[in-house]
């Protein structure tokens, strides 16, 4: 890539470095190709928007913390080819959540249904939360009815 | 002083140790090495319907009809699949046992490079079908090779493992899961 016959002008690191630059820019494209040899076409933009809106609430199964639409593990990609073609045979998001469910089950949606089974993790955190204003309440509520000259004892608190 | 604010005391004590019990429960449930496998929601439902063609005998196609009437283990595994090399003297002294039908499910796989595989480390599969396309896959919830069903009799899903199988896994699971799937019948 370096240009050796402008060895010793002082211009050359300089435009090593922009050929560089330019190379990377270049190539960079067509190494984010490889990772998907024949990348999903959207017929209109409004496809589009579905199909990412729903890909980012799907779970990858392989690779599971990122979701269907970040991953690039091959099972992601033929994942996402699936809901594209599920997506033109008229089905609903919902079917095709179900679609999903009934292959890799709940794991693959990342906002969990809200059913019995998920309640605790649907309103366990608000729960947790009351339960510490109570204690938080009864705390501040005691304290209120002290005498204002504090003990040993309660300055710990 | 007063009983109440002497059990105050004690709270955040209290929430510490509760706290500390949930992360130790935390990491003790992760002790398992397949902890990220997913649990399959075929297990309890009939197994998926195929149709594919037999590796050894392109023109020939096995479906799951084909196979009824006893069960079968399914494992699917690629020549790409560096695991499935680890896996596949497991799968070998297990299958030799003839104790079940042990069907190979050749995943997203050239045939001559499964062929070839087979040759190397031997072929311990009563039949292999080829699903080159990745046909099925997703109706069997496949993620990944090496993975491994059993299906019973009536075409019922039994038991799945993701990942390698291990002389453990074998006799602590797969052959406990093919005694109930047999006595059922």
């Amino acid at each position: 890539m370096t240009p050796a016959g402008s060895r010793g002008n002082s211009a050359s690191p300089l435009i090593a470095f922009a050929a560089a630059l330019l190379f990377a820019l270049v190539a960079l494209p067509a190494f984010a190709q490889v990772a998907d040899p024949a990348p999903l076409r959207f017929s209109n933009p409004a496809e589009e928007q579905r199909f990412h809106a729903l890909v980012t609430e799907l779970r990858c199964v392989m690779c599971q913390n990122q979701s269907l639409a970040d991953s690039n593990a091959q099972i992601a990609h033929d994942l996402r080819r699936e809901v594209l073609t599920l997506m033109r045979q008229g089905k609903t998001d919902a079917q095709i959540r179900d679609y999903l469910v009934a292959r890799y089950g709940e794991f693959v949606l990342y906002k969990p249904r809200i059913e019995e089974k998920t309640w605790l993790l649907w309103f366990g955190p608000a729960l947790l939360l009351l339960a510490g204003g109570f204690v938080v309440a009864r705390v501040v509520r005691r304290h209120a009815g002290d005498s204002a000259v504090p003990t040993d004892d309660q300055q710990e608190w | 002083m007063s009983t109440g604010s002497k059990t105050m005391r004690w709270l955040p004590l209290a929430m510490f140790a509760g706290l500390a019990i949930l992360l130790a429960a935390g990491v003790w449930l992760s002790r398992k090495p397949d902890r990220e496998a997913l649990p399959s929601p075929l297990i309890g439902k009939p197994a998926p319907e195929f149709s594919l063609p037999v590796l050894h005998e392109p023109g020939r196609l096995v479906s799951l009809s084909d196979l009824k009437g006893a069960p079968f283990v399914l494992n699917v595994w690629g020549s790409w699949c560096p695991s499935c090399r680890d896996e596949h003297a497991v799968i070998t002294r297990f299958a030799e046992t003839k104790r079940v039908r042990v069907v190979g499910y050749n995943w997203k796989d050239e045939r001559s490079d499964a062929l070839r595989w087979l040759e190397q480390f031997g072929n311990p599969y009563w039949v292999v079908v080829s699903d080159e396309d990745s046909r099925y896959a997703l109706d069997w919830g496949i993620y990944g090779a090496p993975e491994t069903f059993l299906v019973d009799g009536n075409g019922i899903v039994r038991w799945k493992h993701v990942g390698a199988l291990t002389d453990a896994i074998v006799s602590q699971e797969l052959i406990p899961a093919l005694d109930a799937a047999e006595q059922a019948r």
